[in-house]
């Protein structure tokens, strides 16, 4: 089975410094794919780039074997969900109309849209009673999983998912991460997240791209990370995530 | 007698009358723009009148007279004095406008001789204006007593005065002092009287009432002199310059506008002006003033004297009209350019400044630069274009810092979710900034309910225009009926919009 997204030597630079070297990887279809790396490692750019929210200087950036161009992205992006760390439910739309927004913008049938919600509610655990409350009327957990639900209200191909629990306290994190595994492995969801938190990584990633200074520096399993680390810094990364983690 | 059109307003007090000078200078100002497009337009006579309570009366009198003949007419009250209203009529600004011989004489012609009307006539046609027969009434210093008194005493002329030289003389005393004045005019008539004290004007008519004095001088056409029950003793050795009433206009207006003018010849005598007035200053209602010149009191009360809360609704509506299309535009327009601004670039910078830049120029300014536009001239377009400009900055600033402030997490996420530009615009980025464009918007609305009292200047109506009208009176109760509803109005539109604030801004970013 081919790669949902390819990207082909994709570069991007911010004012004179480079944010993106040309990259080359691959999403596989119905895996987890974790973009791993210190903070400005270039991994959210990477991410943004795909959902063309930034445009590459140069390469090209395939979905479902076709590139992705300006004029296609419109219909592309119903095609793919958008989670962010926080702030991303806009503020004036209850929870279900956050959620219901692009379908009932598409003028889906209101049976279908209805069944759809409460199956996504029953995914993300997220009470049906608090369908109506505000975002501002939600906890942090509530926002995220409203959020998760209004990008897998019309059931993406690709789901990204850009550091969906760095704004949680670590009790909440755990639940989420749990759930996120379960959803994804349920849907057969492809994924690609971006997170700094190897153990995350590790929990959530069939394959981890570890990112330094805009480039790739590997791929593969944790296991291949651990065990043939490409050069010093991925054992640097490795090994100061896990002190942290034995603290 | 140079200025002797003040007639019973000398008591004005001093720093108000001159601060209202000023005023009146700046209102000449879109005035004399106004009398420039005038021309343009071209439609109805335009009646001048001065700024005093009988040149009102006698305007209206003449608007009035024009119209029942089926002459579109329009009077422009209060312009100013008599130099503004002769270059005025001479430039075509207006077409007629009532004047007194005397004061032709003097202050048009610069001349100390007594002219007749012949004279005048042929000596204002080379300026192309033309001058009616007398109204019919002298506006001149006349000499006053208690009508008992006169009847008592058998006076009836200033000469039958030397037969009594016990009376008692009480004088304006810019009347005793004039050269023209007591002086010339005791040795004229050879008066005994040696009790003869300075008074002021007001005062003396108290004075005169309650028997202090005998006789005064005064206003042939003093509203008092009918209050008091006074007699006008005959000048008999016509020694006061007759200041007669007579209508000028501009001699290429058609005859049988000039026909209408020339029928008001002859039929005002001093008595029935002297009610006039008293009306006029009695109600403040120079229209139902006019009126009774025309039929009896009771039809004309209910013709052409309009009660106040009829006039009050006649002028708030059209306050409102003016205040509401101008709002009305400013959105229409205000809010597309602060869109445009909130992308900031050449263009946001261009929008910003521009409407900045327009909320520095002084509104009597923006009127007056407005005026002589074609399109716009005298009329309530060019209110409401002023108004509209004014309203645009608060509208168009606060919505593009509405848009900009909306975080970029917001920004991303409506763009990824696949909505198109104007989708995100309409579903989410206005509605976020509901709240800043509301208030911008609620912000033009009370500036524009105060500065629409402007527009009464430019002719457009509204609660202005008894501000004016008091302002030119020095009349404080009539400023107030136009200023305290505008006042209310004001705050009624800033509640109307909390109102709609609640209604309007989405729920989940009032909690």
């Amino acid at each position: 089975m081919s790669a949902l997204v390819q990207l082909v030597d994709v570069a991007k630079g911010f004012a004179g410094t480079t944010a993106l070297h040309p990259a080359n990887f691959s999403v596989e279809r119905g895996k987890t794919t974790v973009l791993i790396g210190p903070s400005g490692c270039g991994k959210s750019t990477l991410l943004r780039l795909i959902i063309r929210l930034i445009e590459p200087d140069a390469g090209t950036v395939d979905f479902d074997g076709a590139p992705i161009t300006p004029d296609n992205i419109d219909m592309l992006r119903r095609r793919i969900g958008y989670v962010i760390q926080e702030g991303g439910l806009f503020p004036h739309l209850t929870a279900r109309a956050n959620v219901l927004l692009m379908a009932r913008h598409l003028g889906k049938a209101a049976d279908e849209m209805r069944e759809r919600l409460s199956e996504l509610c029953e995914l993300t655990r997220f009470s049906e009673n608090l369908l109506a409350r505000y975002p501002v009327e939600l906890s942090g957990g509530q926002r995220q999983r409203v959020s998760l639900m209004r990008s897998l209200m019309l059931s993406p191909e690709l789901l990204l998912l850009d550091e969906p629990l760095g704004a949680l306290d670590p009790l909440v994190r755990a639940s989420l991460q749990k759930d996120l595994k379960e959803i994804f492995s349920r849907l057969q969801q492809t994924a690609l997240l971006v997170t700094h938190d190897l153990a995350e990584a590790a929990y959530l990633g069939d394959k981890i791209v570890l990112m330094n200074e805009g480039r790739i520096v590997q791929q593969g399993s944790i296991v291949d990370l651990r065990e043939k680390p490409a050069d010093a810094f991925v054992s640097e990364f490795l090994n100061a995530q896990r002190s942290l983690a034995i603290l | 007698m140079r200025r002797i059109r003040k007639a019973g307003k000398q008591e004005g007090n001093i720093p108000f009358r001159r601060w209202k000078r000023r005023l009146f200078f700046f209102s000449c100002v879109p005035a004399f723009l106004i009398f420039e497009s005038s021309a343009l337009l071209a439609d109805p006579i335009i009646i001048g009148s001065k700024k005093f309570t009988e040149s009102y009366v006698l305007g209206e009198i003449a608007r009035r007279a024009l119209n029942d003949s089926g002459i579109v007419a329009e009077h422009r009250q209060g312009m100013g004095g008599t130099i503004i209203l002769w270059e005025a009529l001479r430039g075509a600004q207006i077409d007629a406008y009532p004047e007194y011989t005397g004061t032709i004489a003097q202050e048009i012609l610069k001349t100390d001789r007594q002219l007749s009307i012949q004279e005048i006539r042929g000596a204002l046609a080379r300026f192309g204006i033309g001058i009616t027969e007398p109204l019919g009434f002298n506006n001149t210093y006349a000499v006053v007593m208690r009508r008992d008194e006169s009847q008592r005493l058998s006076l009836r002329t200033i000469s039958d005065l030397q037969k009594h030289p016990e009376l008692k003389i009480g004088l304006t005393h810019e009347f005793l002092d004039r050269h023209d004045g007591w002086q010339p005019l005791r040795e004229r008539y050879q008066l005994p009287q040696q009790n003869v004290i300075g008074i002021d004007h007001a005062l003396g008519y108290a004075a005169l009432a309650k028997g202090s004095i005998d006789v005064k001088d005064a206003y042939s056409t003093d509203a008092k002199i009918g209050e008091n029950d006074l007699v006008v003793l005959e000048d008999d050795r016509q020694f006061f310059p007759r200041y007669e009433a007579v209508f000028l206009f501009r001699l290429s207006l058609p005859t049988s506008t000039i026909a209408v003018l020339r029928k008001l010849e002859g039929t005002l005598d001093e008595a029935r002006m002297t009610r006039l007035n008293a009306e006029a200053e009695r109600t403040k209602n120079y229209t139902r003033a006019a009126s009774l010149y025309f039929g009896s009191g009771a039809t004309s009360t209910s013709a052409a004297g309009e009660s106040f809360p009829h006039k009050l609704a006649r002028w708030t509506l059209r306050h409102l009209e003016l205040a509401g299309i101008s709002l009305l535009l400013s959105v229409i327009v205000g809010v597309p350019l602060g869109i445009l601004a909130s992308r900031g670039g050449g263009i946001g910078h261009a929008i910003l400044g521009f409407a900045s830049v327009v909320q520095t120029i002084p509104s009597l300014a923006l009127l007056a630069l407005l005026v002589p536009v074609p399109f716009f001239g005298i009329s309530a377009r060019t209110a409401i274009a002023a108004l509209f400009l004014y309203g645009l900055l608060p509208i168009v600033r606060n919505t593009a810092s509405g848009l900009q402030d909306i975080a970029q997490p917001i920004r991303d996420s409506a763009i990824a979710l696949g909505l198109e530009p104007v989708a995100r615009l309409r579903k989410i980025y206005l509605p976020m900034a509901s709240r800043s464009i509301l208030s911008g918007i609620k912000t033009s609305a009370v500036i524009n309910i105060g500065t629409a009292t402007l527009a009464a200047l430019i002719g457009a109506g509204g609660l202005g225009e008894p501000i004016l009208s008091g302002l030119n009176l020095n009349d404080h109760a009539t400023i107030l009926q136009g200023a305290i509803p505008a006042a209310l109005l004001a705050l009624l539109v800033q509640s109307v919009f909390d109102l709609l604030d609640r209604a309007l801004i989405p729920k989940g970013l009032r909690l």
